[in-house]
């Protein structure tokens, strides 16, 4: 353990490890804000009255949700940077980390959409009825009766897809994005290949202090916000 | 007990899907190796290449063809593999010395620049050839003239190379650089005018710009401003060293390296550096 | 729109039906519209050129790249998901079992892998089984224990959860008639929850297939890998990884679709909750509690074209 703690500090001091995890939480933080956004405005495009947007709703989570991310990523580089010529800065390693948040943001969209539905779904037929009987049109019962219970709802799926988001975004790495933890720690093992273990250790522990929290924090609200009924 | 039977026909229907799926597939139709697991025995060896490179190393449906595969080819030969022997392995530039390392290939023939950072992790020997580090810029550009022109400019090179490296260290410090896992990529973003300018050695960069997709839209500068010392990447604990280039002397006194040096750089209006080539390999450590 | 009525809205009368043909034609006309903007700018760089697109379509392509890439792709996802399953029911068990030790252990493995990132194992497996000469193809079996860990992690939240949803009644009738509190997990609550879990199961491939993309990475030579050699060498990167890109949503979709089919198949065969999952190894959308019966679901009437 002592032989561990030694190389862990020998190992700091080389690499600046926090500056990795730091690129990756501001990738989730961005990409977290974003997806929760578009993915409510998927939801509400699904259980809309409008056929078109019913229809772009599914197809877009049907599309989003069964690609690889990896996919996602070099399609960002290769079709909408290179071909489409579309620039988000231009000093690149802004306008990767931009292309990252994008591809982060796209497809988790697709599942925020998802665990929304499925929040959706909590709320007892009662309450859209009751919300009909006073008047309250499709926009209107959405914002005030139907989200607000499905939200509650959503939590624990919402925290799943930011843990997933959060390990996700060492996939921007697709996008060259070359800052974040999973190059460094390549990096790292490469040339210091008798720290494997520590190395990953470092690593594992650091996403492990990140994901644990969420997850306690989502399980305690869930039940904390849940309605009883 | 109806579920439980159901719950054991679920497992088994995967079980099922897995077998179906079983079976190593090796991309690129070599069936040179043996099939999942099992170890390759003595007779077969493993050489790293780049499946990528056209003139090079390049993986032409179930055929490997380029310049590091012909000297690959002579060199195992003289050590005793016939070209049925070899197991063709894939061997990008971020992982060179880790498949080493790793031992996942007995010797790398990937356009491997020999140099003492990578000394510290693993062998070479050779050099077999020598090539200039060089830019590719569009056709129409003129403002690119060498590597000190680069202040501002936006550069594109595979992950894991020594190229753009150097420019920034030691040309230009303002230089954009955006690395991809293929050189290809980094072409395609130079055609549409995303880079100014892609880097790596005037040989792979010839290759590049005669291939059908990119004829007359790029060109290589042609003022290489390094010395790319390709080498035999080896394990450190190696005992081929002196064979390998033993056979790489051979190679070039008897007329295939410069047969197989023509063959290969048909068509891209490249001749390597006489004053430097054909090297003579160094001593091994 | 469907016959069915949604409780989210009135029925449409004359003017609001107008108001949503026209909502659907600007809706059309905008995404049309983008599609056009995107299909005219990529024609303009010349990537519609028959040049870029006919190498994908020679039997040189599927024979020698795409097809065994695809291969690879599946075998590694078949040994994964296998090998995943049976470290669920492994951990899944631990973690309902009697003696305390084995409990707390089983869940510092389930959490601990759930929150490492596939990607960082996949590259310390690659490296470590390399290192230490355990395989020939360090990358293959990285590839496959790591997804082992994660989905089994995943997998093994599915057991608790599948075995929490089941009625009280069916581990009581199982004491009741004597058996020991392992003979009611194995016999009769595991049985069950496995077949409420079949649905997540397949949704959960859905996550594995996707996650062996990330082997390229690791020099795994599966689909996008064997894309990506192929587009290098015809320069040709953004046509093929379309092609490659739409093999993966084919089989993902119809595994998706799988997984909604057996959900609503199964639903009669076991006291237990089945629910396809949203598929991003998401164990509490199953465990979410009461059941949401079809009755009081608003969404899954709100769109019956849906998924």
């Amino acid at each position: 353990m002592g032989d561990f703690l030694s190389q862990f500090g020998e190992l700091f001091a080389i690499y600046d490890v926090p500056a990795a995890f730091w690129v990756n939480i501001q990738l989730t933080f961005w990409a977290a804000i974003f997806s929760l956004i578009l993915g409510t405005v998927l939801a509400l495009m699904r259980i809309s009255p409008i056929a078109s947007l019913q229809w772009a709703g599914a197809a877009y989570v049907n599309i989003l949700r069964n690609t690889p991310l990896t996919v996602i990523m070099t399609f960002l580089f290769l079709a909408v940077w290179t071909q489409l010529q579309i620039t988000l800065s231009d000093d690149f390693a802004q306008n990767f980390f931009r292309f990252g948040v994008i591809g982060l943001t796209v497809y988790h969209a697709a599942f925020v959409c998802e665990a929304i539905r499925s929040g959706v779904n909590t709320v007892p037929l009662g309450q859209a009825e009751a919300a009909r009987a006073i008047g309250l049109s499709f926009l209107p019962a959405a914002r005030l009766i139907i989200l607000p219970q499905a939200f509650r709802g959503a939590i624990a799926p919402l925290g799943n897809t930011l843990i997933a988001l959060l390990k996700n975004s060492t996939v921007a790495v697709a996008v060259s994005v070359s800052t974040e933890t999973s190059t460094l720690m390549r990096e790292m093992i490469e040339s210091n290949a008798n720290y494997i273990y520590a190395i990953f250790m470092i690593f594992a522990i650091g996403f492990a202090v990140l994901v644990i929290p969420i997850g306690l924090l989502t399980t305690f609200l869930s039940n904390r916000l849940a309605v009883r009924r | 007990m109806r579920t439980r039977h159901a719950g054991a026909a679920a497992l088994a229907a995967l079980t099922a899907l897995t077998l179906a799926a079983c079976g190593g597939s090796d991309v690129g139709g070599e069936g040179g190796g043996d099939e999942t697991g099992g170890a390759g025995g003595g007779d077969t060896i493993k050489i790293g290449i780049k499946f990528d490179q056209p003139g090079l190393g390049y993986q032409d449906g179930s055929e490997y063809t380029g310049f590091d595969t012909d000297v690959a080819r002579y060199v195992a030969d003289k050590l005793g593999y016939s070209e049925d022997q070899i197991e063709w392995v894939e061997a990008p530039s971020a992982n060179r010395e880790t498949m080493l390392q790793t031992g996942q290939v007995d010797m790398i023939f990937a356009t491997y620049s020999i140099t003492d950072e990578r000394k510290e992790q693993v062998a070479f020997a050779g050099p077999y050839f020598i090539a200039g580090q060089d830019l590719l810029v569009a056709e129409d550009n003129t403002d690119i003239t060498g590597p000190e022109t680069l202040e501002g400019k936006n550069l594109c090179s595979v992950t894991g190379s020594t190229s753009a490296q150097r420019i920034k260290d030691e040309y230009a410090e303002g230089v954009q650089l955006v690395e991809r896992p293929g050189y290809a990529e980094c072409v395609t973003a130079l055609t549409a005018g995303q880079v100014d300018a892609v880097t790596t050695d005037d040989i792979i960069l010839a290759g590049l710009a005669a291939q059908p997709a990119n004829k007359g839209k790029v060109k290589v500068v042609g003022a290489p401003f390094s010395e790319e010392n390709y080498g035999v990447g080896l394990p450190q604990d190696n005992d081929r060293c002196e064979d390998i280039n033993a056979a790489i002397t051979e190679m070039i006194d008897d007329g295939s390296w410069e047969e197989a040096v023509t063959s290969n750089t048909e068509g891209t209006g490249y001749t390597p550096n006489a004053d430097l080539n054909p090297p003579t390999p160094d001593a091994c450590a | 729109m469907s016959s069915q009525q949604s409780v989210l809205f009135d029925a449409p009368g004359p003017r609001a039906r107008r108001f949503i043909v026209l909502g659907n034609i600007l809706g059309a006309l905008v995404v049309l519209g983008i599609a056009a903007l995107v299909v005219v700018q990529l024609a303009a760089k010349g990537q519609f050129a028959a040049a870029l697109w006919e190498p994908i379509f020679t039997s040189s392509a599927w024979q020698n790249y795409l097809i065994p890439g695809l291969q690879n792709t599946l075998r590694a996802a078949g040994f994964a998901i296998v090998g995943a399953v049976v470290f669920g029911l492994i951990f899944g068990s631990g973690r309902l079992a009697r003696v305390r030790a084995v409990r707390w252990f089983s869940g510092v493995v389930v959490e601990f892998f759930r929150a490492v990132p596939v990607l960082l194992m996949m590259v310390f497996f690659w490296l470590l089984f390399g290192f230490n000469r355990i395989s020939d193809d360090p990358a293959f079996l990285a590839v496959v224990i790591a997804l082992i860990l994660y989905n089994g992690s995943v997998i093994a939240e599915l057991v608790r959860a599948g075995v929490g949803n089941l009625p009280k009644g069916q581990s009581e009738a199982g004491l009741a008639v004597g058996l020991t509190g392992g003979q009611v997990l194995r016999s009769i609550q595991l049985p069950q929850a496995l077949i409420a879990m079949l649905p997540a199961l397949v949704s959960q491939l859905v996550v594995v297939l996707k996650d062996t993309a990330l082997g390229q990475i690791i020099t795994y030579n599966e689909l996008l890998r064997a894309a990506q050699i192929f587009g290098n060498g015809n320069s040709n990167n953004l046509q093929t990884l379309t092609v490659a890109a739409l093999i993966f949503i084919v089989i993902n979709w119809a595994l998706t679709a799988v997984a909604r089919w057996l959900s609503r198949y199964l639903s009669g065969r076991t006291s237990g909750v089945t629910a396809a999952g949203p598929g991003i190894g998401n164990p509490t959308a199953v465990a979410g509690g009461k059941t949401t019966g079809p009755g009081n679901a608003i969404a899954a009437t709100g769109d019956p074209s849906a998924t």
